[in-house]
């Protein structure tokens, strides 16, 4: 008995600091002088999680982008204000993120995702709700396809599929190719699908055609499989984690062929995870770290005196994406609705770090796609190859 | 004919891992009739503490044989040491107390939970890399049949640990009072075997196992992650009953036997098609076989 009240003082003293608390988190907005109100835009991505690397190298493109907007005094007199929501690389989690910052923050516009499948599930709810969408690295055909609201700043994988197709033909002189792609990505599935079209129309021959599951470690059945079919390269359109372990194990069985993949791969991971595995093979891209113009030289320098590390190209394409907006809404002189949208729907030979980006009639963007080659641990620029 | 071999080399070593987390399974089931769905995380921690050892004792750069032994009993302890806690903490009290079978289940389910979430907070959510730490080289090769040092390390440390403890279980006073409890309970502590004690004990040993299991999955396939353990802690458990859950020879035959229909399936049907067939296994298992290939039918005595 005499326990009891010294046993309940420490609850008591919590649910005091609760009480405590409660009013204080209502009242927490910021900066709510007319005039000067900051425009509001969402970013939804994958911060943790399976491709936490894309989100994170998006988020930091794109705050990079807005901070030096900010600098030259913001958008039509006002600063950009970012909300960053994570989906933690899950697709039903994007949908509600982006909800989140549509209903809770009120955004004017929308950055993200860059798997396809989470931008899928997140585009509805920006139609819906007539803000407009930006996805910075979606490049599954259907994301835009959603509505007139959502647009992209990336190309799309009937051409990224083509480019690598050409290239495993032409630069390669592949005839025979085996395909392992991620059945549960609809990035994954499209991409596969565009190579395997290109491929076949130039007279090559698919002798292998088998799929994993994101979040699979073990690839060896299929890998095994993939060697029997003898071919002399090898097609794997999937995301960085599991390219790694795939490269490791496909050369612990012995299949010496390249890999070639697409901008999934593009990420300082597939390097950790591949290590030496993964030497010598080749991905399509949206942009080249190493090259020579004066635009990417100043992004990279910028962005390495922030992080201290070479910024992919999903940082880039998250810095243009941000770009493409501010301009938008400078055209538009509107910062919301339909004069934002119309304004991006205009957007024509946009000079960003990730090359010269027009908005076509169906929202995608127009530009050119660069190939690299892993190289001593590195990725190297090996060449470009235009829109068509 | 070769690339069959190689499938079924692939299919024992990935299934020597789902034989090591079964056991733990069985053990439990056999000495107190429960279902330690917490155990997937416990294989998830091994793995885990496995990452965090290595790095902190550099064998992450300087791969040798030595720093796997020591990364492998480190991992073991510490699972062992989170066995024990479990049992103590979260199923001991609610035995003391005469709770039926479904209160531990659900339970067990909670702590599962628990750890899955604590795990995302304190490793965070982003899948980890097991460090190297044995060089993957091929070993041997003969026609097309590839084997790395990598399989084979996974496969000898798997079998080695299950010799072990078929020695603990057959040949040690500890392991004749574990099959005593799991035999008869109430007569065992009738007969003076500190009932509690070899519970604990079970606990200890399920766990370490898993933990082993843990380390061999980094090095063959180095991709953690606080979620790691539900996949494979729920196929251990189709393995398990398809030996017959509470049977220890049954646990390992049944691991790998999954494990090679997984690979075969994968290989010459589809990847998609691999999680359906092991779960269609379990429901054919428990509808024609409920007691597992080396399970006795239990008649019920009145």
């Amino acid at each position: 008995m005499r326990g009891q009240p010294r046993r309940r003082a420490p609850w008591l003293a919590l649910l005091a600091l609760v009480l405590a608390c409660g009013p204080d988190t209502g009242a927490g907005g910021s900066g709510a002088e007319a005039g000067k109100e900051p425009i509001k835009v969402g970013h939804f991505a994958s911060l943790t999680g399976d491709t936490a690397t894309f989100g994170q190298s998006t988020d930091r493109g794109i705050r990079m982008a807005i901070e030096e907007i900010n600098a030259r005094g913001g958008v039509l007199g006002r600063p950009l204000e970012l909300i960053s929501e994570d989906d933690r690389s899950i697709t039903e989690e994007a949908r509600s993120a982006a909800q989140k910052l549509l209903q809770r923050d009120q955004v004017v516009a929308l950055l993200g995702e860059v798997a396809s499948s989470r931008s899928l599930a997140a585009a509805p709810e920006a139609q819906r709700a007539k803000v407009p969408m930006i996805s910075p690295a979606s490049t599954n055909p259907k994301v835009t396809e959603v509505g007139n609201y959502v647009f992209r700043t990336c190309f799309i994988d009937p051409f990224q599929g083509a480019v690598m197709a050409r290239f495993a033909q032409g630069e390669l002189g592949a005839k025979r190719v085996a395909i392992l792609f991620d059945f549960k990505q609809d990035y994954s599935v499209g991409l596969a699908e565009f190579f395997r079209n290109t491929f076949k129309e130039l007279g090559g021959e698919i002798v292998a055609d088998e799929r994993y599951t994101s979040g699979d470690i073990e690839f060896r059945a299929q890998l095994t499989t993939i060697r029997a079919a003898n071919p002399d390269a090898v097609f794997v359109p999937g995301y960085y984690t599991e390219v790694g372990l795939i490269a490791k194990q496909a050369r612990e069985l012995g299949l010496d062929v390249p890999l070639l993949g697409g901008d999934g791969w593009d990420s300082a991971k597939t390097l950790e995870i591949g290590g030496a595995a993964v030497e010598g093979y080749y991905f399509s891209n949206h942009y080249a770290a190493d090259s020579d113009s004066p635009k990417v030289r100043a992004f990279v320098d910028g962005y390495r005196k922030q992080h201290g590390e070479v910024p992919d190209a999903m940082a880039a394409l998250g810095y243009d994406a941000a770009g493409i907006l501010a301009d938008a809404m400078e055209r538009a002189g509107r910062v919301e609705g339909e004069p934002l949208r119309a304004a991006l729907a205009a957007t024509r030979d946009y000079d960003g770090v990730t090359g010269r980006i027009s908005i076509d009639e169906a929202r995608n963007a127009r530009k050119d796609a660069v190939v690299l080659k892993i190289e001593g641990g590195k990725f190297r620029f090996y060449r470009s190859v235009p829109a068509s | 004919m070769e690339n069959f071999l190689q499938q079924l080399l692939n299919g024992v070593t990935w299934g020597g891992i789902y034989a090591l987390i079964a056991l733990g399974y069985t053990m439990v089931y056999g000495v107190l009739k429960l279902i330690n769905f917490a155990h997937g995380e416990v294989y998830m921690v091994g793995a885990m503490t496995g990452f965090y050892v290595a790095h902190a004792l550099g064998f992450a750069s300087q791969p040798s044989l030595a720093g796997l032994f020591v990364t492998l009993a480190a991992a073991m302890l510490a699972c062992a040491a989170l066995g024990a806690l479990i049992e103590r903490v979260a199923y001991r009290p609610l035995r003391l107390r005469g709770a039926g079978r479904l209160a531990p289940l659900i339970t067990a389910i909670g702590v599962s939970l628990l750890l899955q979430n604590a795990g995302q907070l304190v490793f965070g959510a982003d899948p980890k890399f097991f460090p190297s730490i044995i060089e993957s080289r091929e070993l041997l090769r003969v026609g097309s049949i590839a084997l790395s040092n990598v399989q084979v390390v996974v496969l000898v440390t798997a079998l080695a640990l299950m010799a072990g403890l078929e020695f603990v279980v057959m040949r040690t006073r500890f392991g004749r009072a574990m099959r005593a409890v799991s035999f008869d309970a109430p007569a065992a502590a009738l007969m003076g075997v500190p009932v509690d004690r070899v519970v604990l004990g079970t606990f200890v040993l399920g766990s370490a196992l898993a933990a082993a299991a843990g380390i061999l999955v980094g090095l063959s396939n180095p991709k953690i992650d606080p979620l790691m353990g539900v996949m494979p802690g729920i196929k251990a458990f189709v393995a398990a009953v398809l030996g017959g859950i509470g049977n220890i020879p049954g646990a390992m035959v049944g691991g790998l036997l999954l494990g090679v229909v997984e690979t075969l399936v994968s290989g010459y049907l589809s990847s998609t098609y691999r999680d359906a067939i092991a779960f269609l296994v379990l429901i054919a298992i428990l509808l024609y076989r409920p007691t597992g290939l080396f399970g006795t039918p239990q008649t019920e005595k009145v």
